[in-house]
C-alpha cells in the first residue's frame, strides 16, 4: 500500500510538473492543482498510513491515526482553493486584458527560439 | 499624565483626522489640534517633577529576552525636545489649516502629521535604544509621506524618495551601531548605557559603534556629506518644511548626539569627526544659502548651516559647548520655524518664492515684514534677539577649540560661517522686503489673515523675550544641559547675558555682521563669480549612485528573471531535486522500521483510476473541458484515499473543495479559449518531460522511504490525542486541533482566505473598471448558448435541495467537535448550496435575494473568531483559550457548550464569505459579457433558442 501511495504522489508530481511547464495559463493552473494534490497527500502521509482508525476518540479504542497532519492538511486544502482562485483570476485578467494567455513574458531580450510560438 | 499616553496619543489620534475629513476642514484641523494639545498638556503635568531634577519613567516589558522593553523616560533633555515637538506642532497645525487649499486632502495630511509627531515624541522619550530605533525608522517613513504629500509634483516625489533613501540608510547603519553599543554595555536600556562611559570608551568596538551611530545622526540631521537631501525635501508643503526642518526631524540626529553625549563624547575620534563635520556643514551651508534664489531653498541651506553649528558645539566635547548647543537648538527652533512660516505666507500671497521676483513687500505686507525681519535679524546674530546670545556662546566656544593641532582653524571658520550667515539674513530682508515696490508680482501680495501670521508671530515674541531677558531662559537651558551632561561633567557657571564685555567673541560677531553687510553690497559680482564656478551637484551624484546600484541589480537579476515563468519553474524544480539528492547522498539513511501493508483490490482500483486520470490529463490537456473532468476524477480519488486512510474530515473537505474548484474553473473557461494550441517544439517537450520525470521520481522515492520509517523523535500527536477530550472537550481530535490546540493558526488561515477572496474581488473591480470592460461588452460567446437559460428541472431541484443542504451544513457544523465535520466543511457545503441557486436561476435573481454582502460575512467571521479569542483575556487566560461545559435542558439529552463552537462559527462564516465572494466575482464578469438583461424570474425560456439551433 505504501508503494501505491508513494507512486501516486510521484505520478501526480510528475504530471503536475509537466503541466506547470506548459506555455498557456490554463494547463499551468491545472498543473498547480495536481502539485497541490501531491503535496497534500505527501503531508498527510507524514502521519504514516493507517487503515480503519480515524482520530475520533472512542471508549476502549487505543490506536488512532495521527491527527496532526490531518488538521494541517485540512486547512491546506481550503487555503489552496483560495490560492487557485486568485491564480485563475490573475490568469483570466491577463487574458482578457491582452487576448493572450501565455505565461511567459515573450518580449524578453534573450528569448529562446524554441520557446516562441510555432 | 503617564508617558505612555503622551506617546500613544498622537498615534491613536492619527485615526481621527481621516474620519473627520467629511466634517470639513476646520473640524479636521480642530481634532488634530485637540489631540496635540492633550499630549502637550499631558507633558506639562510632568513639568514639576522634571524641574525638581527627577526623571519620570514608565516601563512595560515587551520582549525581555531580546532586551526590547517598552520603557520611556522623561528628563530635562527629553522634556525640552518633546516640548518643541508638541508646542511647535500646535502652531503648525493652526498654520496648516489656513495654508492648505481646498484641493488638498486635509485628513490625510493631518494623519501623516500626527504619525510623525508620535514617532518624534517616541524618539525623545525612549529609554530603550531598540525602541528608539523603532521610532527612528517611523519618523523616516512618516516624513516620507509628508514630504511627498503633494503627489502630483515630481519634485515632491523625488525629494521624498531621496530623504527616505538617505535617512533610511543612516538608520540601518545606526541599528548596527546601537546593537554593538548594547552588546558592550550588556543592556539596551539607555539609563544603563549612560552609566557605562568608561567601559564603552575602552572597548575595541567603540570606534565602529561611534561611526555607525554618527552615520545615523548625520544623515538625519543633514550633516556634510549627507546634507543634500534636506533642500530637496523643500518640495513639501511649507507647514511640513517648517515642522520637520526647523524643529523636529532634523533635530532628531542632534538629539541623539546629545543623548549619547555622556558615553560617546570626549574621545579624540568624537571631537575629530563631529567637530569637523559640523564645521564644514556650517560654512558650506551658509555659503550656498547666500546664492539661493528660492526663499525656501535659502532657508533650507541655512538650516543645514545651523545644524552644523549645533553639531560642532556638541563635537567640542566641553560642558560649555553642550550648553551653547542646547540654547541654540531652542533659539533656532523659534526663529527658523517663524521664518519658514513667513516664507510660506509670501508664497501663498505673492504666488512665488523666487527672491529675484520679490522686493518691496515692506509696505504691502507690513505684518509679515515685521515677523520675518525680527526672525531673520535674530538668525543674523543682532543683539537683543535670541540668536545673538547663542551665536556669541558658539564663537566663545570656537575660540577655545583646537582642531588638527591648530588653534585658529575653528575660530576663523566659525567667523566665516557667521559672516555668510549674516549676509544671507540681510539678503532675505533686503531683497524681499526692502527696495521699491514692483508691479510684476504674480499675484498682488497683501497680509494674510491672522490664522497664518499669528503662529509665526507668537514665535517671534519668544525670540524677542529671550533676546532681551536671557535670564528667563537660563534656568531651563541649564536644566536641559544638566541632563545632557549626566554625570560626565558639571554644568558651567557662566551666566546668560547680553553684554560680556570686550571679549574676542564680540569682535568676531562685529566682523561677521559688518562683513555680512559688505558682502551683500557686492552681491551681484559675487553671484556672477559663484555661478561661473564649477561645483559638484549633489543631486546628480546621488542619482548617479542610485542608477549605478539599480544597473548592477538588474545585471544580477535579469539573467535569472527574464520573464519566462516556465524557466523559473524548471530551474526551481531541478534545484529542489538536486538539493534533496545532495542530502540523500551525504546523509545516512536509517533502516526501514515499518512493514509494507498489503493492498487489497479497492486501493488498487482507486490507484488505477487516479493514475489513469493523471496520465490522461498530461496527454489530453489541450482539450480543456476534458482535462477538467479528469482533474475531477483525480480529486475524487484523493478524497477516497483520505476516507480509506482514516481521515474522514479530510475526505469531506477535499470533496467539497473539489466541487467549488471545478465550478470556478468552469466559470474561467467561459472566457478562456477551450483548447490549448500545440506550440512547443518536440525538443522542449522532451526537456519538460525529463524535468517532470526526475521530479516525480524524487517525490516518489522520498515519500516511499519515509512512510516505511517511524519518526526520529516522538510526534507531539500523542499529546493531542490524550488531551483532546480532557482539555478541549471534543472527541474529534482533528477538529479540536483546528479550533483549540492550534486555533491561532486557524485564525490566521481564515484571514488569509478572506484576503484571497478580497483580492479576487479587487481584481474583478479593476477589470470591470478598465479597458477590459469594453471587450467584455463586445464579446460574442464562442459556443452556442443553451436555449434554456434556467432549466426548469434544475431550478426546482435546487430549490428543493436548498433547505436540505442548509440543514446538512448545520448538522455537520454542530457535530464537528465530536464527529467528522466542523466549520470548514459546513462552510463549503453551505456555499455549494448557494452556488447552486446562482447556477439555476442566474446572478441577478439570486443576488437580489441576498441580504448580506459577502465582504461583511468574511468580516463577521474573522471578527467572531477574534472576539472569541479575546474573550479568554477577561478570565485571565491567554488568547484563544477555550472552555466548555455540559448542560441539560429537558427534554433534550445532555449536550455540550464550548467556546470553540463559537470560534468554529467564525471559521464557518469566513469560509462561506470567501468562497462565495470569489465565485461571485467570476460570475460578475460573465454577467457583464452576457448582456444587459436581468434575470428577473427564477426560470425562463430563452426565445432565441430556435435561432441558435438553426445556426448550428
Amino acid at each position: 500500500m505504501e508503494f501505491l501511495v508513494a507512486s501516486a504522489i510521484g505520478i501526480l508530481t510528475a504530471g503536475g510538473l509537466y503541466l506547470v511547464l506548459r506555455l498557456r495559463t490554463f494547463p499551468v493552473i491545472l498543473g498547480i492543482s495536481l502539485l497541490t494534490y501531491a503535496v497534500n497527500v505527501f503531508l498527510f502521509a507524514s502521519g504514516r498510513l493507517t487503515v480503519g482508525a480515524p482520530p475520533i476518540l472512542r471508549d476502549g479504542v487505543q490506536a488512532y491515526s495521527d491527527p496532526l497532519p490531518q488538521a494541517l492538511v485540512l486547512t491546506a486544502i481550503v487555503i489552496s482553493f483560495g490560492m487557485t482562485a486568485v491564480v485563475v483570476m490573475i490568469g483570466l485578467g491577463a487574458y482578457l486584458g491582452s487576448d493572450d494567455d501565455h505565461v511567459d513574458d515573450r518580449t524578453g531580450p534573450d528569448e529562446d527560439a524554441s520557446e516562441g510560438s510555432s | 499624565m503617564s508617558l505612555f499616553f503622551i506617546v500613544a496619543l498622537p498615534f491613536f489620534g492619527a485615526l481621527l483626522p481621516g474620519l473627520m475629513n467629511a466634517a470639513g476642514r476646520s473640524a479636521t484641523a480642530g481634532v488634530t489640534f485637540t489631540v496635540s494639545l492633550a499630549a502637550f498638556i499631558g507633558l506639562l503635568t510632568n513639568l514639576p517633577t522634571v524641574l525638581a531634577g527627577e526623571v519620570v519613567t514608565a516601563r512595560v516589558d515587551w520582549m525581555p529576552v531580546l532586551g526590547l522593553n517598552f520603557s520611556l523616560m522623561l528628563d530635562g533633555l527629553g522634556f525640552f525636545f518633546a516640548m518643541l515637538i508638541l508646542g511647535i506642532g500646535l502652531l503648525i497645525i493652526a498654520y496648516a489649516r489656513h495654508y492648505l487649499s481646498r484641493d488638498d486632502n486635509m485628513g490625510q495630511f493631518f494623519t501623516y502629521l500626527l504619525l510623525f509627531q508620535g514617532a518624534m515624541v517616541g524618539i525623545v522619550l525612549s529609554d530603550n535604544i531598540l525602541l528608539l530605533l523603532v521610532f527612528w525608522e517611523l519618523t523616516s517613513l512618516s516624513s516620507f509621506l509628508l514630504i511627498g504629500y503633494w503627489k502630483h509634483l515630481p519634485e515632491g516625489r523625488q525629494g521624498a524618495r531621496m530623504a527616505l533613501t538617505v535617512t533610511g540608510m543612516g538608520g540601518l547603519a545606526m541599528i548596527g551601531g546601537m546593537l554593538i553599543l548594547g552588546q558592550i554595555a550588556g543592556s539596551y536600556d539607555l539609563s544603563v548605557i549612560l552609566q557605562n562611559r568608561d567601559l564603552i570608551q575602552a572597548d575595541p568596538l567603540y570606534v565602529p559603534a561611534l561611526i555607525l551611530i554618527l552615520l545615523g545622526c548625520f544623515t538625519k540631521s543633514a550633516q556634510f556629506p549627507f546634507h543634500f537631501w534636506l533642500p530637496h525635501a523643500m518640495a513639501a508643503p511649507t507647514p511640513v518644511s517648517a515642522y520637520l526642518h526647523s524643529a523636529t526631524m532634523v533635530k532628531a540626529g542632534i538629539f541623539l548626539m546629545a543623548r549619547m553625549w555622556p558615553v560617546l563624547s570626549g574621545t579624540p575620534e568624537w571631537v575629530m569627526i563631529v567637530t569637523t563635520a559640523g564645521l564644514v556643514t556650517m560654512v558650506l551651508g551658509a555659503v550656498i544659502a547666500l546664492f539661493k534664489h528660492d526663499l525656501k531653498a535659502l532657508l533650507a541651506f541655512s538650516t543645514v548651516s545651523h545644524l552644523g553649528l549645533i553639531t560642532m558645539l556638541l563635537g567640542t566635547g566641553t560642558a560649555f559647548g553642550a550648553m551653547a548647543a542646547m540654547f541654540h537648538i531652542l533659539n533656532h527652533a523659534t526663529f527658523k520655524a517663524a521664518l519658514f512660516m513667513s516664507a510660506g505666507i509670501i508664497d501663498h500671497e505673492a504666488h512665488t518664492r523666487d527672491i529675484r521676483r520679490l522686493g518691496g513687500l515692506r509696505t504691502l505686507m507690513p505684518v509679515t515684514f515685521v515677523v520675518a525681519t525680527l526672525a531673520a535679524l535674530s538668525m543674523a546674530g543682532i543683539p537683543l534677539l535670541n540668536g545673538f546670545l547663542s551665536k556669541e556662546m558658539m564663537l566663545e566656544e570656537a575660540n577655545h577649540t583646537v582642531l588638527f593641532g591648530s588653534a585658529w582653524l575653528v575660530p576663523v571658520m566659525a567667523t566665516v560661517g557667521s559672516l555668510f550667515s549674516a549676509a544671507y539674513c540681510f539678503r532675505l530682508i533686503g531683497h524681499v522686503f526692502l527696495g521699491p515696490v514692483r508691479d510684476d508680482y504674480p499675484a498682488k501680495p497683501h497680509d494674510p489673515g491672522p490664522g497664518l501670521w499669528l503662529p509665526p508671530a507668537l514665535l517671534v515674541v519668544l525670540v524677542v523675550v529671550i533676546g532681551v531677558a536671557p535670564f528667563l531662559a537660563e534656568p531651563f537651558v541649564k536644566l536641559v544641559t544638566a541632563s545632557v551632561l549626566g554625570e560626565a561633567a558639571e554644568v558651567p557657571k557662566a551666566y546668560f547675558k547680553i553684554w560680556h564685555g570686550l571679549v574676542p567673541a564680540l569682535y568676531m560677531s562685529i566682523i561677521a555682521v559688518v562683513g555680512g553687510l559688505a558682502l551683500l553690497a557686492i552681491f551681484k559680482p559675487s553671484l556672477r563669480l559663484w555661478e561661473t564656478t564649477p561645483r559638484p551637484e549633489a543631486k546628480v551624484i546621488f542619482e548617479a549612485i542610485v542608477e549605478a546600484a539599480a544597473a548592477l541589480a538588474q545585471k544580477l537579476i535579469l539573467p535569472l528573471h527574464n520573464g519566462a515563468f516556465t524557466r523559473y519553474a524548471s530551474i526551481g524544480a531541478i534545484v529542489i531535486v538536486a538539493a534533496g539528492y545532495h542530502a540523500w547522498v551525504t546523509g545516512t539513511v536509517g533502516q526501514a522500521t515499518r512493514d509494507i501493508q498489503p493492498a487489497g483490490p479497492v486501493p488498487i482500483a482507486g490507484w488505477v483510476m487516479l493514475v489513469a486520470a493523471t496520465v490522461g490529463m498530461v496527454f489530453l490537456h489541450r482539450n480543456r473541458f476534458l482535462s477538467l473532468i479528469l482533474i475531477g476524477i483525480v480529486g475524487l480519488m484523493v478524497s477516497v484515499a483520505f476516507v480509506f486512510f482514516s481521515a474522514p474530515d479530510l475526505a469531506m473537505t477535499q470533496f467539497t473543495v473539489e466541487v467549488v474548484t471545478i465550478i470556478l474553473l468552469l466559470l474561467a473557461l467561459n472566457f478562456l479559449p477551450n483548447a490549448t494550441p500545440i506550440e512547443s517544439s518536440v525538443l522542449r517537450r522532451v526537456r519538460d518531460t525529463s524535468v517532470a520525470v526526475v521530479g516525480g521520481l524524487a517525490a516518489f522515492a522520498l515519500s516511499f522511504h519515509y512512510m516505511l520509517r517511524d519518526a526520529v523523535s516522538t510526534p507531539i500527536s500523542e499529546f493531542h490525542l490524550a488531551n483532546s477530550y480532557k482539555g478541549g472537550g471534543g472527541t474529534n481530535v482533528v477538529n479540536v486541533i483546528l479550533v483549540d490546540f492550534r486555533g491561532f493558526d486557524t485564525y490566521g488561515e481564515i484571514i488569509v482566505l478572506g484576503i484571497a477572496a478580497l483580492l479576487i474581488y479587487a481584481l474583478t473591480e479593476t477589470l470591470l473598471g478598465g479597458p477590459v470592460r469594453a471587450r467584455l461588452l463586445n464579446r460574442k460567446p464562442d459556443q452556442p448558448r443553451a436555449g434554456d437559460k434556467h432549466p426548469m428541472m434544475m431550478v426546482v431541484l435546487t430549490r428543493v435541495i436548498m433547505p436540505v443542504v442548509l440543514m446538512v451544513g448545520f448538522y455537520i457544523f454542530l457535530r464537528g467537535h465530536n464527529e467528522p465535520g466542523g466549520g470548514f466543511i459546513a462552510g463549503l457545503v453551505v456555499s455549494i448550496g448557494v452556488v447552486m441557486q446562482y447556477m439555476a436561476s442566474g446572478f441577478g435573481w439570486t443576488s437580489a435575494r441576498l441580504k448580506y454582502p459577502y465582504h461583511g460575512v468574511i468580516g463577521a467571521g474573522v471578527l467572531i473568531a477574534g472576539l472569541t479569542g479575546i474573550g479568554s483575556w477577561f478570565v485571565g487566560k491567554p488568547f484563544l483559550t477555550s472552555d466548555f461545559t455540559y448542560v441539560r435542558i429537558p427534554p433534550f439529552q445532555e449536550f455540550e457548550l464550548a467556546t470553540a463552537a463559537l470560534f468554529d462559527l467564525g471559521v464557518f462564516l469566513a469560509v462561506v464569505g470567501a468562497v462565495m465572494l470569489s465565485l461571485e466575482s467570476f460570475s460578475r464578469l460573465a454577467r457583464l459579457a452576457s448582456g444587459p438583461e436581468e434575470d428577473e424570474h427564477p426560470m425562463d425560456i430563452d426565445p432565441s433558442r430556435d435561432d441558435v439551433k438553426e445556426g448550428v
